[in-house]
């Protein structure tokens, strides 16, 4: 018994040498006459990393299903099944977390930060979507995502959204997207987390704010199918331009358009556009001297852009805690707010000085201000491109999907007479106008 | 109809560039160290580095949150008056509420020779408030500290109370070494 104690003398002294960082023991640990050997320390394991790929068959198996769905079964029914699934799987049973649409701030970080390693399940999770909308469409969106789904089952009474306002208020996902990936990417915190309005309802519990917002997303999207996906959520951008690649989409009809016009209303997200006006009202020369002006235009409104960014750098930088924590020591030291923050106090208990604080926090204002720039130029890209894309004059002469905002939810499928016929078996090609 | 042909080529470039450019980034990414088959990023504190200022317990997406405290037995100096246990100014050294720091009784104490007792933590109970962490950095050897325990911890993509530590104790590790201990090397 004596030598166990010896060993363990020994063993607590080269652990108490070897930990620089912890305060000296005031108390030296008693030698105990008794015999008593203390408990170790019980520390129950997290869920093993490699779990993360039971998440990832999940979803390249949802998805691969939801494709089958909306390509060639064209199923809503089925759809909404597997979309129950998910909601109840990577939403109430996985709690949200972690998803591709966060993944992809964890992606932004890996790539600045040298230190950072994404594993490689989350990897996947980030590229599996982004790979399904180049080659299926969106079916991601369609019954896979928690947050689609969530917002999806409440739709009740679609109103449309006029088509100036909803224009507008696509380049939020855009200015979202940008703003996320560089305050990720700066080490300022993972923003589309922090402003989730869903995850609450997964976890059954959240702060009052974050109820609140989320109560008011889904209840506005009773009236205004899926704001949050068409609004506000970041990856859906990129689902978007790689959706509009994709090699095969969900289309309204089976075989041919017979222009029926019986689905002109089936969409509740306003993707599906009507044929074109036989007689283009429009002289052609007008429209090709609109075009030329955009494009020179273009070097133009990316500088705008990028101007706005350096207008918003200030802004992005103070997310960044250095930053808030060197601007806060500022005013400490010139007496314009008295007392101290949590942050501050916990700066002077660490004994470092304030001028590394102040070169840390410069060098991040430096590197937020190019990175702001880069943001700026890139909505400017985005806008111009946006306004080209307007000015462009296209014929259609059959009812076709807006591929880059369509989520192949497969709402419009059954509206379709054609698709009638082709369900039924009946010769699809005498249903001619 | 040349047009047409024309447009879906230059949509198959694209879409396989992309495919190129989405390979080239999980390529790199499944280079870095740490990015393994196998591997996992758990939250957890570093106890040198946090100041106990109590948001462990209010910031966690759980109620009660899944910091608790947790105790080295191997540094521990199995104290009669314990400053992680008892309040500073305790009349003596019992064990009724009055004396006690753990507004939940979270903290039991064993007598095991004279004059030295042990200290268990009651997860179930424990709220994860640090003030006994803070007594026991201020008055023991620093044996008591926060650690997230990943039974209960969900592992959000973003630990809710990382965003708002005041001294940035807390940061991803791999899940193959989920913890840091005091005391422990």
């Amino acid at each position: 018994m004596k030598r166990y104690l010896v060993i363990l003398l020994v063993i607590a002294g080269l652990a108490a040498v070897g930990l620089a960082g912890d305060p000296p023991a005031r108390f030296p640990r008693p030698d105990f006459e008794s015999g008593y050997a203390p408990p170790a320390t019980q520390c129950p394991a997290p869920r093993p990393g490699i779990l993360l790929w039971v998440d990832v068959g999940v979803l390249a198996g949802s998805m691969g299903l939801a494709s089958w769905l909306v390509l060639k079964r064209r199923s809503r029914g089925g759809l909404i099944g597997l979309l129950l699934f998910c909601l109840a799987y990577f939403g109430f049973y996985r709690k949200g977390c972690v998803c591709p649409v966060g993944s992809l701030q964890n992606m932004a970080l890996a790539l600045s930060d040298l230190g950072y390693a994404v594993p490689w399940a989350v990897v996947a999770l980030f590229v599996l979507p982004l790979v399904f909308a180049l080659f299926c469409g969106r079916v991601f969106c369609a019954a896979v995502c928690p947050l689609g789904a969530i917002q999806d089952v409440v739709i009740r009474r679609p109103v449309l959204v006029p088509a100036w306002l909803a224009g507008l208020l696509s380049f939020l996902p855009v200015y979202l997207l940008g703003s996320s990936v560089l305050l990720a990417a700066g080490g300022a915190g993972f923003m589309i987390c922090a402003h989730d309005p869903f995850v609450g309802f997964f976890r059954l519990g959240a702060s009052v704010p974050m109820l609140v917002a989320g109560g008011l997303m889904l209840a506005a999207g009773v009236w205004v199918a899926r704001p949050y996906c068409r609004f506000f959520c970041a990856y859906g951008v990129i689902l978007g331009w790689l959706s509009r690649l994709s090699a095969r989409h969900a289309r309204i009809t089976p075989d041919s358009c017979v222009a029926c016009r019986l689905c002109e209303r089936a969409c509740p997200f306003d993707c599906i556009r009507a044929p074109t006006p036989v007689a283009d009202p429009e002289e052609r020369g007008v429209t090709r001297r609109r075009f030329r002006w955009m494009i020179a235009a273009l070097p133009m409104i990316v500088a705008a852009g990028v101007w706005f960014g350096l207008v918003l750098a200030p802004l992005l930088a103070g997310q960044h805690p250095v930053v808030r924590l060197a601007n806060r020591l500022a005013r400490e030291e010139r007496g314009m707010v008295s007392g101290l923050t949590l942050e501050s106090e916990a700066f002077r208990m660490s004994g470092q000085s304030l001028a590394e604080v102040k070169v840390h926090a410069d060098a991040m204002r430096e590197w937020f201000r190019r990175g702001a720039m880069i943001f700026g130029g890139f909505l400017g890209l985005v806008f111009a491109l946006r306004m080209i894309g307007l000015s462009r004059v296209r014929s259609r002469t059959e009812y076709t999907i807006d591929t880059a905002a369509c989520f192949s939810c497969g709402r419009c499928f059954s509206c379709c007479p054609v698709d009638k016929a082709w369900r039924e078996g009946r010769n699809t090609s005498e249903l001619k106008v | 109809m040349k047009g047409e042909s024309r447009r879906d080529f230059l949509k198959k470039a694209a879409r396989w560039s992309v495919l190129a450019l989405l390979g080239g980034v999980a390529f790199r990414m499944a280079g870095k160290p740490g990015a393994g088959r196998r591997s996992g990023m758990v939250w957890q504190i570093d106890p040198a580095k946090c100041i106990q200022c109590g948001r462990c317990e209010t910031s966690c997406v759980r109620t009660p949150s899944a910091v608790k405290c947790v105790h080295s037995y191997d540094i521990c100096g199995f104290c009669n008056l314990c400053g992680g246990y008892h309040q500073p100014g305790a009349k003596d050294t019992g064990t009724g509420a009055e004396n006690q720091l753990c507004p939940t009784d979270a903290i039991r104490r064993r007598f095991v020779e004279e004059p030295y007792f042990q200290y268990d933590i009651v997860e179930d109970l424990c709220i994860g408030c640090a003030k006994c962490v803070k007594g026991c950095a201020a008055f023991g050897n620093g044996s008591l500290f926060l650690q997230v325990r990943h039974d209960r911890c969900w592992n959000c993509n973003e630990c809710s109370i990382a965003r708002v530590c005041p001294s940035g104790a807390i940061s991803r590790v791999p899940s193959g070494r989920p913890y840091r201990l005091r005391g422990q090397g």
